[in-house]
């Protein structure tokens, strides 16, 4: 079993929770994992972006190389465009609907479904509406994750499991509130 | 024992706590930050008592260091690879006096410079000083190499530099955790002046220098770390180390590789250790994260006809961090055709967050200084950099941390009026304060900003040893209290804050202005933390 999945986002969106979760179901799984992630000026509005990788053989390189990606999640639907040199033929890109325009040429809301349609294992959701109707706005990270944990290697448990564990010292409340966005995400996956 | 999923940086931090490490000493800097805010976040550093506090600058953090060290306990700096520049005086030395108890010294070099101004090898400063260096490439590596670093460090007596890459520094894997080591007890020196450089020590000292490091060498614990591996194809056998002997394996599947590779993570090496693989083979690929260094070093004593790739010979661009790809191509793999990024795609570069006081300070900087043309204003390093991109455009340098004030003295002392430097506030007390000091005594004709969010925001909103003390500095130093002006950077006092500008750019001498408004991000922080302890 191998996954090599490149997450992408705006600082803030909360890309390394993604990270973090996946990173603990691997570990409950008892499987390699290595995962490279960018600090420094990512909360300041720059793209971010991190390079997850599990396994159940060790891994080498702490990048993914080109064309290896088995999926890209995706916060934000530009960003996920970025890093289709490292997406598989048959890899698949899992995105955010919402725009996050903090530039002046920000393409158009078709300009970029058009070039993610051209992608034949593409899922575009709208995280942040879901997260809102399942009760917790704040968690359109864990929708999207939610929403990708079809193309995960993992049963979809352990993903529950490492959300509560990333989200315990926060209260049950918060836990709560990610566990519905994460199956509220998977649900909206046609399966 | 425990496994734990860490950062490479946490893993040197965890490692140098296991090791009996009794004072981490550090100023930020990406990609090194995470070892001492790791170090500080350890209920069991806590309990110890071990010190965690920044320092105000990588010399100071260094000094700090070997005074622990001259106690006799176990002590570790660490610093982006720039700030190995502004410790160099005191590291250098360091090997000239020898360490009592263990010093580690920890560099994080950042190729392609993600988040800084160069792409300096650190391992240059390593020969340069003539200290042992290690280079682990795998996050359990760096921890287990830590215990051996602070071994050779106190068997030699000498400083051990610690050289990681980004790549390393950043990227998280599972570390399982040795049996943990006591700290050490203090003690003095057994020869009172073993850390007096007094020429005539100095020069006993030097030659003690000189036969260590050919000692160590052969030291198994360091040599240990050099490791050869034949494989059945001798047409071009490869030499890595670091990070890139991750992406040699990468490229073979995981599988071992059927070429000879040596793999070089501790320095120096002996030239046995070379001639072993390049007695094998016809040609040899050299792989190494930065510049190049061991394959400079064999180009000059190897002129035996073996063929030599790397970077000097283009095999291997120049400049830049390595990846899977660069490697598979040099070693002749073939490259399959990968999808492109669309050309809608945009750069998104970072600006100022919503709310952040270093945006209305530039508006109104922007404003007073129009009428005096283009190229006046001077910065340093920090959030406020980013000011040199548009909408603002209003910055004019940025080259090293103080270079702003100094900058600004020297373009006064040919002409240029009005002559004004940006600093942050933690750029300032790291090392904006002499060179205020400069202008104060010459009494040069410059204003320096000092735009003060009281928090070190670029590397994350460590704590600002500025906070708080901002003032009092500059009139100690000498500045005239009429010319210290303290402003408020927000929208509403934008006509004010212009004409306190306008004002102490006429003055012909030294004038500083505080613009004082604290970061977004850190008074969010601080707001939620105060919630969550109510
Ligand atoms: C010698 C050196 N050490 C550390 C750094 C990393 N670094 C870049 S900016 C910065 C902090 C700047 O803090 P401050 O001056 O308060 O400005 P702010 O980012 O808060 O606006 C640091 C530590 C560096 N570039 N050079």
């Amino acid at each position: 079993m191998k996954n090599d999945i490149i997450l992408s986002g705006v600082g803030g969106q909360g890309i390394l929770s993604i990270a973090a979760a996946i990173g603990l179901a691997a570990v409950e799984n008892g499987l390699f994992l290595k995962q490279s992630e960018v600090h420094g000026m990512s909360q300041r509005g720059g793209d971010v972006q991190s390079h997850l990788r599990i396994s159940d053989k060790p891994i080498s390189s702490d990048l993914i190389p080109y064309g290896f990606a088995d999926l890209i999640i995706s916060v934000e639907p530009m960003e996920s465009l970025r890093y289709l040199p490292w997406l598989s033929e048959k890899g698949w890109l899992v995105t955010n609907s919402n725009p996050f325009i903090n530039i002046p040429d920000y393409p158009s809301a078709e300009e970029i479904i058009a070039e993610i349609k051209k992608i034949t294992n593409h899922l575009i959701i709208d995280a942040d509406n879901i997260a809102k109707q399942s009760g917790s706005a704040r968690s359109g990270n864990m929708v999207i994750l939610g929403a990708a944990s079809p193309y995960i290697d993992m049963d979809y448990e352990s993903l529950q499991n490492a959300v509560k564990k990333l989200f315990g010292k926060k209260g049950t409340e918060i836990v709560e509130a990610n566990l519905r966005a994460l199956q509220s995400g998977r649900d909206a996956t046609p399966m | 024992m425990e496994k734990l999923l860490l950062l490479g940086d946490e893993a040197i931090a965890q490692a140098a706590l296991d090791s009996g490490m009794s004072g981490m000493y550090a100023y930020p800097g990406t990609p090194s930050t995470e070892i001492m805010e790791y170090i500080q976040a350890s209920s069991d550093a806590r309990e110890r008592g071990v010190h965690m506090m920044w320092s105000s600058n990588e010399k100071t953090a260094m000094e700090a260091a070997l005074g622990m060290s001259y106690a006799g306990k176990r002590a570790m700096v660490a610093m982006k690879h720039v700030g190995l520049n502004v410790a160099a005086d005191g590291f250098i030395n360091s090997a000239m006096t020898g360490v009592n108890g263990g010093l580690i010294v920890v560099a994080a070099d950042d190729p392609s410079m993600h988040s800084s101004q160069n792409e300096q090898d650190s391992r240059f400063y390593g020969k340069f000083a003539m200290v042992p260096v290690f280079e682990p490439s795998s996050q359990q590596e760096a921890y287990e190499m830590i215990f051996d670093a602070f071994h050779i460090s106190e068997k030699y007596r000498i400083p051990v530099l610690f050289r990681i890459t980004t790549r390393l520094a950043h990227s998280r894997a599972s570390v399982q955790r040795k049996k943990a080591l006591k700290e050490k007890p203090l003690s003095i020196p057994s020869d009172p002046m073993s850390f007096v450089l007094l020429p005539a020590i100095a020069r006993r000292k030097y030659k003690t220098l000189l036969s260590s490091y050919e000692t160590i060498k052969s030291d198994s614990k360091v040599s240990v770390y050099n490791q050869f591996t034949n494989g059945g194809n001798h047409e071009m056998g490869v030499i890595t180390c670091g990070i890139a002997y991750n992406y040699l394996l990468e490229n073979f599947n995981g599988k071992s590789p059927d070429i000879p590779v040596l793999k070089i993570a501790a320095y120096p090496f002996t030239k046995e250790t070379i001639r072993e693989i390049t007695s094998l083979c016809r040609s040899v690929l050299i792989l190494e994260e930065g510049a190049p260094f061991i394959e400079e070093y064999l180009r000059g004593i190897l002129d035996d006809g073996l063929r030599i790739y790397g970077r000097l010979d283009g095999t291997v661009p120049r400049d830049g961090e390595l990846n899977p790809a660069i490697v598979g191509k040099a070693l002749g793999l073939p490259v399959s055709s990968v999808r492109e990024v669309p050309s809608i795609v945009k750069m998104r570069p970072p600006s100022f967050c919503k709310g952040c006081g270093h945006g209305d300070m530039f508006d109104a900087l922007n404003e007073a200084i129009r009428p005096f043309g283009p190229g006046h204003v001077f910065a340093d390093i920090g959030c406020y950099t980013l000011a040199a991109l548009p909408p603002y455009s209003a910055i004019n340098s940025c080259v090293d941390m103080g270079a702003s004030v100094t900058m600004s003295i020297g373009a006064s002392d040919a002409g240029l009026f009005p002559s004004v430097a940006v600093i942050g506030d933690s750029t300032f007390t790291h090392s904006g304060m002499t060179g205020l000091l400069d202008a104060v005594v010459k009494k040069s004709a410059v204003t320096v900003i000092i735009s003060d969010n009281s928090t070190t925001g670029m590397t994350g909103g460590q704590d600002s040893q500025a906070t708080g003390r901002l003032a009092a500095i500059c009139e100690g130093i000498g500045v005239e209290t009429e010319h210290l002006r303290i402003i408020i950077p927000l929208k509403k006092n934008h006509d004010e804050n212009v004409k306190v500008m306008k004002e102490e750019f006429e003055y012909k001498g030294v004038s500083v202005i505080i613009a004082q408004r604290e970061c977004i991000q850190t008074a969010s922080r601080r707001k939620r933390n105060e919630a969550a302890n109510k």
